[in-house]
């Protein structure tokens, strides 16, 4: 029985990924979990695992197209099964792809003599061209296919052109289109600047350097304006005694291998994970009118790579032991820095975390991963002198940072957040327990 | 306001400036008994006798290189070649030196000279002697280019031309000398270098000069009958380039085609096709097209050659391809 393979979502927010690469060629053979193709999404290159085995029946889309979330992309079944050939959806012609030819050369039969090399499109009479009218905008994979002319009057107009239909030649945004979005009551297509336009133009000279951004950068952008300009947040610092922690620590990497010692964050995971069992307000997210409180502790760790940053997720970390959380934000840790993440690394967390830890820092807030309604920034732990009993002696203190979302959750639940969040910290032993 | 052909405007207006000034003569091959191969000058050698009207031997090169000669110290030759293919034979002095003496000896001389030459295909003379490489004259800096498409244009360009100290290439279209068109009365002068909004529209812009400007009007009123009226901007003149009047049509109609009866590739279409999207590339709708000659040496058999040439319904099927 032929197995359709569709594109897999790899994150909350993803609508479309480019299939870069066939691993696997039609007629040849796969194993279930053999890797099928290579994807491409805003935040990495991903590989595609195959569900079934068997063999490469057919590629529904070619490599470089840009393809819908759940739309069909491949078949898997028995050499020599018929199958029925689902129709792309909605696959879109990536960037590299050229303009549709005219056939004129076919259809208005051109003197014999003349050994046309060049396409002819311009000077053969009555060469009906095929003009496609897609039936989404035609954006290819974030280029939307539109005149300059429309770019300028949408730019001038804070017209979004990615909700303007085309129907120039191949879907392209002509003048008429933008004018119409204009005209028509479709408010939506008209947006408010994503960014102030009052600043000050920046004039590029030959000293300085102009950097191309990353689509991993671009995506970071496009998430943290929307969620800073959209959440309203409000932050709550917490200073946490670390001495008991960083003692038990010390015990137990003294029985551990050099490459499973735990961190200091893993602890911190756990720690906040069990703190979020207790305060399911904070492991939500809001819909609306309502707060979808989520039924899973999954913490998501921001990992530097390169060109950016990225969350990956351990999965019910409110239920996993210590050195288990350890290995994974190490495996997956790695897989990101490489660009190989899978699609379970990066999906699914319920609540955010961003440790600076390692860079000798104080204090620093961090912007809510959206959807989620909060997230904890932590800082270092560092041996500074404390005041107890009257006396000034040496102890290990950590701050961190929660920030919140208001519609969510109020300043007093997120200082008992924290607060209890101590109770973990300072007492460490009960996460082993 | 006479109704005149593109032949007798030509006529008139080296009879104007011969008249006018003494140190204007005309040379080339068959220009006197003759009369020119196309009749320009017949009559010419009677009136004015062999010291201002020579026939010269079949060298294109001793014909320029005397012209330049002469137009060095001061008098205004009009030399003219039998075709613009023979232009080839005279390459050195066309192109290499002629624009550059002025430039090479710092100011101390100027080239007075008109070559008037007759381009084009259409009349079935084979693959050597119909090209229109207008385009690889209008290459080289120092070399005016000037290229009528009417017999109104034809007179006060080419009167302008002959009164220019810069030497300049002034190109007949071979099956336009029967074109008849308005000419004014009296003397006039039409500047070189200046574009011309030829007819008036609003939907496209056809960019073109010399034969394609009969074409394109003709294609224009064919659109005008399906509602799409065309703005036709004729160059006149294709260096120096005036691209004033086209930029100000495009900017109001964002379509363009460009036509030309050369070849496509490295022609007059794409120079005026790349000014236009570097100095008006906000105002580009749509990719703006070329209609030319197809890319082979043009055939002699009649229909071959006709199939070779851009016609009418190119322009037609361009235009509306532009407007989609």
């Amino acid at each position: 029985m032929a197995e359709t393979i569709n594109m897999p979502k790899l994150g909350f927010d993803m609508a479309e990924g480019t299939l870069v690469r066939w691993v696997k060629q039609v007629g040849e053979n796969i194993n279930k979990g053999d890797v099928l193709a290579e994807i491409e999404t805003d935040k990495a290159t991903v590989e595609v695992e195959s569900p079934a085995s068997g063999v490469v029946l057919q590629h529904i889309v070619d490599q470089g197209t840009v393809v819908p979330v759940n739309a069909p992309i491949a078949i898997v079944g028995a050499a020599g099964e018929k199958v029925e050939a689902p129709k792309p959806e909605g696959g879109k012609p990536a960037p590299t792809e050229q303009k549709p030819e005219t056939k004129a050369e076919e259809k208005s039969a051109p003197p014999p003599v003349v050994p046309t090399q060049e396409k002819p499109a311009a000077t053969q009479p009555a060469a009906p061209t095929p003009a496609p009218t897609p039936a989404q905008p035609p954006s290819d994979g974030g280029h939307i296919k539109a005149s300059p002319l429309a770019k300028k009057i949408a730019r001038d107009s804070n017209v979004d052109l990615s909700r303007v239909q085309g129907t120039g030649p191949g879907g392209r945004v002509v003048r008429k289109d933008v004018e119409a979005a204009l005209t028509s009551v479709q408010p939506s297509a008209v947006s408010r600047p994503s960014t102030p336009v009052a600043f000050a133009q920046v004039n590029v000279t030959q000293e300085d350097q102009v950097i191309q951004t990353t689509k991993l950068r671009q995506a970071i952008g496009r998430r943290l304006v929307e969620s800073k300009q959209s959440i309203p947040h409000f932050y709550v610092t917490h200073e946490y005694k670390m001495d008991a922690l960083m003692d038990l620590r010390k015990q137990i990497n003294a029985y551990l291998g050099d490459n499973e010692k735990v961190s200091v964050n893993d602890f911190i995971l756990k720690a906040v994970a069990l703190t979020l069992r207790q305060f399911p307000n904070l492991n939500a997210t809001i819909k609306g009118n309502e707060v979808i409180r989520f039924g899973h502790v999954n913490v998501g760790v921001a990992v530097t790579v390169p060109g950016g940053l990225m969350t990956v997720v351990v999965k019910d970390t409110d239920q996993k032991m210590l050195r288990q959380i350890s290995a994974e934000v190490k495996a997956m840790a790695g897989r990101a820095r490489e660009g190989k993440v899978k699609p379970d690394d990066v999906d699914g967390s319920t609540f955010s975390t961003s440790n600076l830890g390692m860079y000798d820092v104080e204090d620093f807030i961090a912007i809510i991963n959206p959807p989620e309604a909060a997230i904890l920034a932590i800082s270092s732990a560092r041996e500074v002198p404390v005041v107890e009993g009257g006396q000034i002696k040496p102890g290990w203190r950590m701050k961190a940072t929660i920030s919140v979302d208001h519609r969510v959750s109020d300043g007093a639940e997120a200082a008992q957040f924290m607060q209890a969040l101590a109770g973990f910290i300072e007492n460490p032993v009960r996460m082993l327990v | 306001m006479a109704k005149i052909t593109m032949r007798e405007a030509i006529s008139q207006a080296l009879m104007e400036e011969m008249d006018r000034d003494p140190g204007v003569f005309i040379m080339g091959e068959e220009v006197g008994v003759w009369g020119g191969t196309y009749a320009v000058t017949k009559g010419f050698y009677d009136k004015y006798g062999p010291d201002r009207i020579k026939d010269t031997p079949i060298a294109e090169n001793a014909i320029i290189g005397a012209a330049i000669g002469a137009a060095m110290v001061g008098q205004r030759p009009v030399a003219e070649l039998m075709t613009i293919n023979f232009a080839f034979s005279a390459m050195d002095y066309v192109v290499n030196q002629a624009p550059k003496l002025h430039y090479m000896f710092g100011g101390q001389f100027t080239v007075p000279m008109v070559i008037r030459a007759v381009g084009g295909g259409g009349r079935q003379l084979g693959a050597t002697h119909s090209q229109t490489p207008d385009a690889v004259f209008a290459h080289f800096p120092g070399l005016k280019v000037v290229s009528p498409g009417t017999p109104e244009d034809a007179k006060g360009l080419l009167k302008s031309a002959i009164r220019s100290n810069d030497p300049i290439l002034f190109i007949e279209h071979a099956t336009m000398y029967q074109v008849r068109g308005d000419v004014p009365d009296g003397e006039y002068l039409i500047p070189i270098g200046k574009s011309k909004v030829q007819r008036e529209g609003k939907d496209v812009t056809i960019i073109t000069y010399c034969k394609g400007l009969e074409l394109s009007m003709k294609a224009a009123e064919e659109l005008s009958k399906e509602g799409i009226e065309a703005e036709i901007v004729d160059l006149r003149t294709l260096r120096p380039l005036d691209m004033e009047p086209v930029l100000e049509s495009f900017k109001k109609t964002n379509r363009a085609i460009v036509v030309e009866e050369g070849w496509k590739s490295y022609g007059v279409g794409s120079e005026i096709t790349s000014r236009i999207y570097e100095e008006a590339f906000d105002y580009v709708d749509a990719p703006i097209l070329r209609v030319a000659q197809k890319e082979v040496p043009l055939p002699y058999n009649r229909t071959l050659e006709q199939a070779a040439l851009p016609q009418v319904p190119d322009i037609i099927a361009a235009a509306k391809e532009v407007l989609q």
